[in-house]
């Protein structure tokens, strides 16, 4: 079974159709990028996917639950780690963890070992009892990603999880979303091209509500007759403006 | 429920670990009642009597917790924290359970703090004073749900000058704490009477007082308020969570 599989969503806000007929298929344990500059439709389809807007067409099956009609049970599924770094200011960062583990149904016992392995896969020790308002911001979408990842969602949504970061926070936080690879299906925003060659399996690329094409960075490279991910992407960009 | 529960917990210490919610929301209804006593005790007329005055600091008092609940949750909603709660398994009742249940203990505790720091500035002690706590239950449920509103429909910019400002005016002007409502008379007292605050203060003050009748002509208005702002509020609630 593949992770999700989108046939015709489409999401129109008054008379603008932010995505229009988005057909795609992500592989279970893919890494995927969506690339578009703003207004491509990138959120409106993870808020589609992640139940929080309904499509006015068109359906997506997570893990063969549909968005439209299993809302609750593909919920279940997913967790998001949103641009913004949403966290709770003035609960320590293990509160926050307690948090989101308790929503997810996990008990006591179940959450404690949940943290346990989170502070070290994702190296949170030092700053458990810290106030999550007052990390810095490479710590703070840390946590984000770590709120997320105590669901133990098979579906992980990260959306412009660097955005704003310094090369060293970002370099770190890179690390870990290559520790997660394989381990869910992962489906990632950004505007960096590099973080999209670097971290994901394949790239769609959208524009105009429109998915321009899907392929590894080298084939997007290849279907424009370009030498770098980058070119390929405005390539396609302009063409989809025009 | 239990879910409810958890994300009531969360407000509850995001609420109580801001010192400035417990300087504005304890602190100064306090000074205030401290203030105006030691006014009182040197004027020869009597300007603030603590069994008029104290019921009336109460409710004044109740007024920042529109301002703490309604911070809350437009600051959850700004920082994407309660878009990301959307994607969990809460359902729609454990968001309006999860906000408005963590101020009912606070808004309590204020009140009774308040009320016993009139006794220790000479307010007499009396059962009835138990009544007059239980009576601001719902007056505090007329903040809470004004809170609920605000922050489902404002920015925090924008519930710092409703609810910080204009709230707290309304409640200190209109309902007739520091003065008599029936001595202003005209536009001010209809204005008075048609608002929620004037009759929660008046219903404290019956039922410290132990006049039954009077109490019960206040809290139907009170209920009625608190009832009609509750229901706006969750239907303010539900439409921003949807249109999210």
């Amino acid at each position: 079974m593949n992770a999700i599989e989108i046939e015709g969503l489409t999401k129109r806000y008054g008379a603008l159709t932010a995505v229009n007929g988005l057909r795609l298929t992500v592989r279970q344990g893919e890494l995927f990028a969506l690339l578009g500059v703003n207004g491509a439709g990138k959120t409106t389809t993870i808020k589609m996917l992640s139940c929080l807007t309904r499509p006015d067409g068109g359906d997506a099956l997570l893990l063969g639950k549909s968005i439209t009609r299993e809302p609750e049970e593909v919920k279940k599924l997913l967790a998001v780690s949103p641009q913004e770094t949403a966290v709770a200011p003035k609960l320590t960062v293990r509160e926050n963890l307690e948090l989101m583990a308790g929503i997810s149904g996990a008990d006591k016992a179940e959450t404690k070992r949940r943290i346990e392995a989170l502070s070290g896969q994702l190296g949170l020790q030092e700053v458990l009892t810290r106030p999550a308002g007052k990390l810095s911001g490479g710590w703070q979408r840390r946590l984000s990603i770590a709120m997320a990842l105590i669901l133990e969602p098979k579906i992980l949504f990260l959306d412009e999880p660097t955005l704003g970061l310094d090369v060293l926070a970002r370099s770190a936080l890179w690390e870990v979303i290559r520790s997660l690879k394989g381990n869910m299906t992962i489906i990632l925003t950004t505007h960096y091209m590099e973080e999209a060659e670097e971290l994901s399996d394949r790239i769609g690329v959208m524009g105009a509500g429109h998915l321009l094409q899907v392929g590894t960075a080298a084939e997007l490279e290849a279907a424009t007759g370009t030498d770098s991910l980058e070119k390929a992407f405005i390539a396609l960009a302009k063409e989809a403006a025009k | 429920m239990k879910r409810a529960l958890l994300l009531a917990k969360r407000n509850a210490k995001e609420i109580l670990r801001d010192p400035l919610n417990l300087c504005f929301g304890l602190g100064f209804p306090l000074v205030l009642l401290g203030l105006l006593t030691a006014i009182q005790a040197n004027v020869p007329k009597e300007l603030f009597p603590l069994d008029q005055l104290t019921p009336g600091i109460a409710v004044f008092g109740l007024s920042f917790m529109s301002l703490f609940s309604a911070t809350l949750i437009s600051r959850d909603r700004s920082s994407a924290l309660l878009l990301r709660l959307y994607t969990t398994p809460l359902r729609p009742l454990d968001y309006i359970l999860g906000y408005a249940l963590p101020m009912v203990p606070i808004a309590l505790a204020q009140s009774a703090i308040t009320l016993l720091f009139g006794v220790i500035l000479g307010l007499p002690w009396t059962p009835r004073l138990l009544l007059c706590l239980l009576t601001t239950v719902p007056v505090g449920w007329i903040f809470i749900g004004t809170g609920l509103l605000c922050g489902s429909l404002l920015t925090d910019k924008q519930v710092g000058g409703i609810c910080g400002a204009l709230l707290t005016n309304l409640t200190g002007w209109f309902a007739g704490i520091w003065f008599d409502v029936e001595l202003v008379g005209g536009f001010f007292k209809t204005v008075s009477n048609i608002l929620p605050f004037y009759h929660g203060v008046e219903l404290g003050r019956a039922a410290y007082a132990g006049t039954l009748s009077s109490a019960l002509s206040h809290l139907w208005v009170v209920l009625a308020w608190a009832l009609g702002l509750l229901s706006v509020a969750v239907w303010a609630f539900l439409h921003q969570m949807r249109k999210n």
